[in-house]
C-alpha cells in the first residue's frame, strides 16, 4: 500500500449525499480480475447523460478536475455494495483523500486497504468547502494526516479524528496482512483454545 | 461480567488479541466466497508467497455472474467466463471447496450458507459481499467485507477490527394479515434512514420478529446493510435449532446436542444495554413499496409518491426530485397507480422456498399482465428442485412466468438478466439504486406477494384486498 503523510491537491467537488458504490462503479465495469485499470468506469452512468453524451457539469467531465487528488462530497458516502473497486476505481483516477460528513462503514475501510485517506468532516466545514470550491476555478487544500488537520488556503485549519491503528499504517504504508502474521503464536492459541470450547467450529 | 448483549457475547467469543486502544483482532469462523471480489485476493496471496491458513473454513460458489437461461450452452460473455473458470482455478489451487454451475447444491451464495448448514449460530461469517448480514437471522455475527480483507481472512483467518456499537430494533405487536418480513425491513429503513445503522450492529427483537420463521428473518436481516448497518442479529431459538439439523455441514450426533445447548444460551441478557433503542408496532406496517432511489424512499402502499413542493428542506427536497426525475414519476401519484412493464421475483432478499410458495399462491389460476414480463429465479439449485417438487415452476409457468436456473440475475444485473432504459420493475430484490438492475431502469423493492400481484395486475395492489 502507498503511505499517505501529507497531500495538497485540487478539490474535486460532488454535491451529492447517499452517493452509492453502485454509482462510484457500475456492475458492468466489475467483470474483471485485477484492480487496476478502473478509471474507465468511474461514475460511468453520471459522467453520461442518457444520450449519451458527456454531462459537462460533472467534475471528471471538467478540464480543471482532471488532476484532482482529493473528492469533496455529502452525507454516507459509499453506501450499498461492498466491492472495493470503488476505492480502486477513485485511485485509478488519482483520488487519494474524501471529505465528507459521513461514510458508509465497509467503503470506509475500503478506503484505508488501499492508502485513500477518508476524513470526517462537520457538515458546516463541508458546505464551507463546497462554497469556496463552487466559487473559484480551481481551489486545493493540504490534509495532513500526522497532524491530523485539513488546512485551507485562506487559513482555516478543520482538524479530524482518525483511528490511531489505522494512521500508523498509513502513514507507513504497511501492509496489513504481514502485521496479523506476526500475531501467530496468538492465533494459534485461540485455535486450540477454542477448538476445545466449540468443537463443531473446526 | 454484568450484562451483555448478544452482539458481545459473540464478540468477546472471537477475540485473539486487544490492544489498549481497542484495536482488536477478531477470529472469522467461515468465509463465503464469490466469483467476483475474490480473484485480486488470490492474486495477492500467490504474489506474496502466502496460502490460506483454514482452507477448510471457506466455501466458494459463482453466483453473481451466471447465466440463469440453459447452462448447457456455457458462457456466452467471455469477460463473465473467465471470473469464473478464475474462481474455480483458484480453489482448485487452494484446496478450497466449491460449488460449480452444473452443482445442485449451486445459488447464491447468502442462500446456500444456511441451506447447506454452513452456516451456525454464534459464528463469526465474512464474504466479499455487503449482504452477508443474511446469516445474521441465526444469530451469528456476519458482515460485508471488500477484496483487501477477503485476502487478509484467507491468510490469516482473522480481521483487524474496532468494536461497533450496538442497536435494539424491537417490533412488538402482530403485523397485518398479507404482510412479511420484507415489509417489516423496508419500513425500518424508512424509519431510521439508509445512513441510520452507520458503525453498528442491530439486533432485532419483539413479538413480530420472533415470530418469522428462519427464511423469514433471512430476509430481514439481509437488508440490514440497507439501513447501514454493519450486521443485524437474531438470537437463536428452537426454530433456529430446528433449521440447523440434519444439515449436509452442520454438527451430527453429540455434538449437535452439544452445540445446541450454547446455541440456546446466546441471547442477550435481561438489563443489557444498546447504544440505541428503537420501536414498531407490527400493526403500523402494511405492505411497503419504495418509489424512489434508495431503500429508504418508501412508503405504505396505500401512499402516494412524495411533492417536493411539500417539502421545506432543500437538501431532501432536491434529491426527492432528482429520484422522481429519474424513476420517470409524477409527485403525489398513488402507489397503486404506478404501472409496471417488468417483474423479478429473486435475489438473496427473496429466493427462498416460502418466498416462491407465497409468490405462487397469488400467481395460482392466473396470468401475468399482457403488459409485463416476469420471472422466477431461485436462490439455488435445491431451492429450485424442492419447488419443482412441489409443482411451483409449472404455477409460476402457466401464469406466464419465466422459470429460470440460480443466481444473483437481475439484483444487480451483471448477467443478461437487465432491464432496459425506462422499463420499470417491481422487485423482490433488496437495491433500487439508479441503474442496479440496467442502466436507466427504474427498480420498486416489494414483497414475493407484492411482486405476484403486480405481476398479474399490471401495477402495484393492496395485496390485502385483492387476494
Amino acid at each position: 500500500m502507498q503511505a499517505f503523510t501529507t497531500l495538497t491537491g485540487t478539490v474535486a467537488p460532488l454535491d451529492r449525499a447517499d452517493v452509492d458504490t453502485d454509482q462510484i462503479i457500475p456492475k458492468q465495469y466489475l467483470k474483471t480480475i485485477q484492480r487496476t485499470g478502473l478509471k474507465e468506469g468511474l461514475f460511468a452512468d453520471w459522467r453520461q447523460r442518457p444520450d449519451g453524451t458527456l454531462d459537462p457539469d460533472f467534475f471528471s467531465n471538467q478540464s480543471q478536475y482532471q488532476e484532482s487528488s482529493i473528492l469533496l462530497t455529502r452525507d454516507n458516502f459509499g453506501c450499498g455494495s461492498s466491492r472495493e473497486h470503488a476505492p480502486w476505481a477513485l485511485l485509478d483516477y488519482g483520488i487519494r483523500s474524501i471529505l465528507a460528513p459521513s461514510f458508509a462503514d465497509i467503503f470506509y475501510n475500503n478506503c484505508f486497504q488501499n492508502g485513500i485517506l477518508p476524513v470526517v468532516l462537520t457538515a458546516q466545514a463541508i458546505q464551507t468547502l463546497f462554497d469556496r470550491v463552487l466559487s473559484k476555478h480551481t481551489y486545493q487544500v493540504t490534509v495532513d494526516l500526522a497532524e491530523q488537520v485539513i488546512a485551507l488556503p485562506e487559513g482555516e485549519r478543520y482538524t479530524f479524528t482518525v483511528d490511531p491503528f489505522r494512521k500508523d499504517c498509513m502513514i507507513k504504508g504497511l501492509d496489513g496482512i504481514g502485521l496479523t502474521l506476526q500475531y501467530e503464536p496468538a492465533i494459534s492459541a485461540y485455535e486450540a483454545r477454542r477448538s476445545r470450547e466449540a468443537p463443531w467450529l473446526f | 461480567m454484568g450484562s451483555q448483549t448478544l452482539f458481545e457475547k459473540i464478540w468477546n467469543q472471537h477475540v485473539v488479541r486487544e490492544e489498549p486502544d481497542g484495536t482488536t483482532l477478531l477470529y472469522i469462523d467461515r468465509h463465503l466466497v464469490h466469483e467476483v471480489t475474490s480473484p485480486q485476493a488470490f492474486e495477492g496471496l500467490r504474489l506474496a508467497g502466502r496460502t490460506p491458513r483454514r482452507a477448510k473454513a471457506a466455501l466458494a460458489v459463482p453466483d453473481h455472474n451466471v447465466p440463469t437461461t440453459d447452462r448447457k450452452q456455457g458462457i456466452s460473455d467471455p469477460m463473465s467466463a473467465l471470473q469464473i473458470s478464475t474462481l474455480e482455478n483458484n480453489c482448485a489451487e487452494f484446496g478450497i471447496s466449491y460449488y460449480g454451475m452444473q452443482d445442485i447444491r449451486q445459488g447464491i451464495v447468502h442462500v446456500i450458507g444456511p441451506e447447506q448448514g454452513l452456516t451456525l449460530p454464534g459464528m463469526t461469517i465474512v464474504c466479499g459481499d455487503s449482504h452477508t448480514s443474511t446469516h445474521g437471522a441465526f444469530g451469528a455475527l456476519a458482515f460485508g467485507i471488500g477484496t483487501s480483507e477477503v485476502e487478509h481472512v484467507l491468510a490469516t483467518q482473522c480481521l483487524v477490527q474496532k468494536r461497533p456499537k450496538t442497536m435494539e430494533i424491537r417490533v412488538e405487536g402482530i403485523l397485518p394479515d398479507y404482510c412479511s418480513p420484507k415489509d417489516v425491513i423496508l419500513a425500518i429503513i424508512g424509519r431510521i434512514g439508509i445512513g441510520g445503522g452507520i458503525g453498528q450492529v442491530v439486533e432485532y427483537t419483539g413479538s413480530v420478529i420472533r415470530s418469522f420463521s428462519m427464511e423469514g428473518r433471512m430476509t430481514l436481516c439481509n437488508m440490514s446493510i440497507e439501513a447501514g448497518a454493519r450486521a443485524g442479529l437474531v438470537g437463536p431459538d428452537e426454530k433456529t435449532v430446528a433449521y440447523v439439523k440434519g444439515r449436509p455441514l452442520s454438527p451430527q450426533g453429540d455434538m449437535f446436542a452439544q452445540a445446541s445447548q450454547a446455541w440456546l444460551d446466546l441471547k442477550s441478557d435481561p438489563g443489557a444495554r444498546f447504544d440505541k433503542v428503537v420501536e414498531l408496532r407490527g400493526e403500523d406496517i402494511p405492505p411497503q413499496v419504495t418509489w424512489g432511489t434508495n431503500p429508504g424512499m418508501v412508503t405504505d402502499v396505500t401512499g402516494r409518491v412524495p411533492n417536493p413542493a411539500d417539502i421545506e428542506d432543500e437538501k431532501v427536497r432536491s434529491a426527492t426530485q432528482r429520484a422522481l426525475d429519474y424513476m420517470g414519476l409524477t409527485p403525489s401519484i398513488s402507489v397503486c397507480d404506478i404501472k409496471i412493464d417488468r417483474v423479478f421475483i429473486g435475489s438473496c432478499t427473496n429466493s427462498r422456498i416460502e418466498d416462491l410458495r407465497v409468490a405462487a399462491k397469488y400467481v395460482q389460476g392466473k396470468h401475468v399482465s399482457e403488459k409485463v414480463k416476469a420471472m422466477v429465479v431461485p436462490g439455488s439449485g435445491l431451492v429450485k428442485q424442492q419447488a419443482e417438487e412441489e409443482g411451483l415452476d409449472r404455477i409460476f409457468r402457466e401464469a406466464g412466468f419465466e422459470w429460470r436456473e440460480p443466481g444473483c440475475s437481475m439484483c444487480l444485473a451483471m448477467n443478461a438478466d437487465v432491464l432496459t432504459p425506462g422499463e420499470r420493475c417491481a422487485s423482490t430484490s433488496n437495491r433500487n439504486f439508479e441503474g442496479r438492475q440496467g442502466k436507466g431502469g427504474r427498480t420498486h423493492l416489494v414483497s414475493p406477494a407484492m411482486a405476484a400481484a403486480a405481476a398479474v395486475a399490471g401495477h402495484f395492489v393492496d395485496i390485502r384486498d385483492w387476494a
